[in-house]
């Protein structure tokens, strides 16, 4: 866990109490939509098909169970009950009244969370592996540099102003789980020949109507010298982004007008004549950081504890275990991922009484921390091996033990038409229709690793271009049409997906997708060839012919 | 359905209504003919050329403090009851086409 300080603090209760003034001023008419708007939208605040919409920050996916608890709260006090967890490590309330929003900031506020640039032209939140500080081969916990960051960028006025939206996502495993390469600036933590850490540092992915794979600008930059690095990178960029067309004003935009080569160079030659001096982060304030994470005082246990071999009887709990329990870098213990994805369930959905409970849960079995992930999934990550039995029947009451977890059935989606005032088509019951075909699990566990996205419209909040398969809602003559990918991938390998035929209207969409699965059934080479390699090694046709031969 | 939010021109082609989300709650509303703001489209004003919609959306969009984003939408007229005229404008009025619970 992070602890704050007393600036943290400060800064937040003051961001509430002038967030209190804007709405009261709002409300009495004092101040107009269009002069409120930017203010809202600092705090989190977006405007929906059917209400306000709040967006909640939890800094790199790391949550204690006390603030758990108090979105719950929010949740059934502020809310409809529930809470949904997005894409980028931040929970959104659907149903909150702006009349009622400082309140509820206040009351976030007591537990050290905020709203502060979960949108607009800002840098957003520091996004990080929700497994970091806890997975095995780590090169060390990027939550340091995330938080390093965070610190630096907030409320920063050279960054509040900026040509767009920005991202940065940190990870520091082989596995890439915080989707770096789609982010305007992603960082990869990793040892030079020197046995030095420091950074790999990509820039300009980005996916929405013109989708980008990052690209390496710097294959090391020391961990002191990264915020200087980073700060460089959006000086040009706050330079030279295309403020004059929002569809141009992403980084992604500019890096690719200007090619990585040149781009690089303008980096490299801002940071040379800022001296960098100034930013080279001090062993001390790193060490000062990193001494504010703290770690939970882990027993020494068994790897094959005696609860595990009993339970291990359970085919049930088995399955479970195997799907949903990742190894932890210290004996004994594993992670636990908690699928959001019920059957027939709102990919990412939680209820206020299951944050509760999860809360207790994590209290119980995984001291008091719970993490938040990018596919829309929780995870308790420090959970005794000894305890699993027990928690898996805990979670299994509480609907959050589905063992689908990277299957067919853990689909990742954007609100869509259901919420979102941008959308062209709803995306919720498209991922709810195919959780339901894909139910069986011996069916899901058989088809293996297959990740499905899917977004309401192009600006692909559901990460659609990176699904093994993706799904695009648009619209044809008033009607709702889904444009389907295949092939595309998020992690250390992200590539695009390939559009696989014409786009199909709302009620065909869960055949086609059966279509395709059972293509990939039938031609590939053998049961652990995993469906993005069979797409790889023979390409959209085979697919294609498949699926469309009868349509 | 494209977002309607970025209305320029103004022609509509049917029956259509005032709509905005009530400032203090954000809820779905509706213009109505006496110059105020309901949550029932059966109670909205219903205009059906393009000078009455432009005249019921100017008169709507200086009521900032009652209501946002106000724009206009289409209705159906079914013996006599209103209808939302898209799915989007139906989701609006409806709610949620979606369980929230699994099943
Ligand atoms: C409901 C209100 C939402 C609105 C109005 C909204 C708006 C947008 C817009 C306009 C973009 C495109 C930005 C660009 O390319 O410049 C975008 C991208 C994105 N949004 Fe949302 N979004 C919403 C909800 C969500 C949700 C629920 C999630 C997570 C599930 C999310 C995560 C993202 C991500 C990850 C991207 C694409 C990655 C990128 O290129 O930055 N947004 N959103
Ligand atoms: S992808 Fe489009 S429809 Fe989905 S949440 Fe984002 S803006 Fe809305």
């Amino acid at each position: 866990m992070y602890a704050y300080d007393e600036l943290d603090r400060t800064l937040i209760n003051e961001r509430v109490s002038e967030f209190r003034d804007q709405v009261k001023r709002r409300l009495s008419g004092e101040l107009t939509e269009d002069e409120f708007k930017m203010l809202r939208l600092q705090n989190g605040v977006y405007l929906q098909l059917h209400a306000y919409m709040f967006r909640v920050a939890i800094p790199y996916g790391t949550l204690s169970s006390k603030q758990l608890r108090r979105l719950a709260h929010i949740a059934r006090r502020y809310d409809r009950g529930y809470g949904h967890f997005t894409t980028r490590q931040n929970i959104q309330f659907n149903w909150i009244k702006l009349a009622e929003l400082p309140d509820a900031l206040a009351e976030l506020a007591e537990v050290g969370i905020h709203a502060m640039q979960t949108s607009g032209n800002n840098m957003r939140n520091v996004t990080s592996d929700q497994w970091a500080g806890v997975a095995p081969g780590e090169v060390e916990d990027p939550r340091i540099w995330s938080e390093i960051l965070r610190q630096h960028t907030t409320l920063h006025p050279e960054f509040s102003f900026l040509p767009r939206k920005f991202k940065i996502a940190i990870t520091a495993s082989e596995h890439d789980r915080a989707a770096i390469k789609i982010h305007d600036i992603g960082l990869r933590l990793h040892k030079n020949a020197d046995g030095e850490t420091g950074f790999e540092v990509l820039v300009g992915g980005g996916l929405g109507r013109t989708p980008f794979i990052a690209k390496t600008i710097k294959p090391f930059v020391a961990g002191r010298d990264i915020l200087s690095y980073v700060e460089a990178i959006l000086r040009v960029y706050n330079q030279y982004g295309r403020r004059d067309n929002i569809y141009k004003a992403r980084i992604k935009i500019l890096v690719h007008e200007l090619g990585i080569e040149k781009f690089a160079r303008e980096v490299d030659e801002e940071w040379r004549q800022m001296g960098h001096s100034a930013l080279t982060l001090d062993h001390s304030v790193i060490e000062e950081v990193r001494s504010r994470f703290s770690y939970p005082a882990y027993e020494k246990l068994p790897h094959m504890p005696d609860e595990l071999k009993q339970a291990a009887h359970d085919p049930l709990f088995e399955r479970w275990r195997k799907n949903s329990v990742a190894p932890h870098k210290v004996q004994g213990y594993s992670i636990v991922t908690l699928s959001l994805k019920p059957v027939g369930g709102p990919p990412g959905d939680a209820t206020a009484d299951q944050m509760d409970a999860i809360a207790d849960l994590a209290d119980k079995y995984s001291f008091g921390e719970i993490r938040v992930g990018h596919e829309q999934n929780l995870a308790l990550p420090h959970v005794a091996k000894r305890d699993l039995p027990q928690l898996w029947k805990a979670l299994d009451r509480l609907g959050l033990a589905t063992p689908n977890v990277n299957l067919v059935t853990d689909i990742i989606a954007c609100p869509g038409l259901d919420y979102c005032s941008l959308a062209n088509a709803r995306s919720i019951p498209i991922a709810q229709e195919l959780t339901r075909r894909f139910a069986n699990h011996d069916t899901a566990d058989m088809i293996g690793r297959l990740h499905i996205n899917i977004s309401g419209c192009i600006n692909a909040c559901g990460h659609h271009h990176v699904g093994h398969i993706g799904i695009l809602g648009v619209e044809k003559n008033g009607e709702e049409f889904y444009q389907i990918t295949i092939g595309g991938r998020a992690d250390e390998n992200a590539q695009m997906g390939a559009l696989i035929g014409p786009a199909v209207p709302y009620a065909e969409v869960a055949d086609v997708i059966e279509d395709i699965v059972e293509a990939y059934l039938a031609l590939r080479d053998r049961p652990e060839e995993l469906f993005v390699d069979t797409v790889k090694r023979l390409g959209v046709e085979p697919f294609k012919e498949r699926v469309y031969a009868t349509r | 359905m494209t977002s309607p939010l970025e209305q320029k021109k103004i022609r509509i082609t049917g029956p259509s209504v005032v709509t905005a989300n009530r400032t203090w709650d954000g809820a779905v509303v509706y213009r109505t003919a006496q110059q105020g703001w309901s949550t029932a489209l059966s109670d909205a004003a219903i205009v059906s050329t393009s000078d009455d919609a432009r005249a019921l959306l100017a008169e709507s969009a200086a009521d900032d403090v009652g209501a946002v984003g106000a724009y206009i939408a289409p209705v159906e007229l079914k013996g006599g009851v209103v209808k939302p005229g898209n799915l989007r404008e139906h989701i609006r009025s409806k709610g949620l086409t979606i369980d929230l619970l699994p099943a």
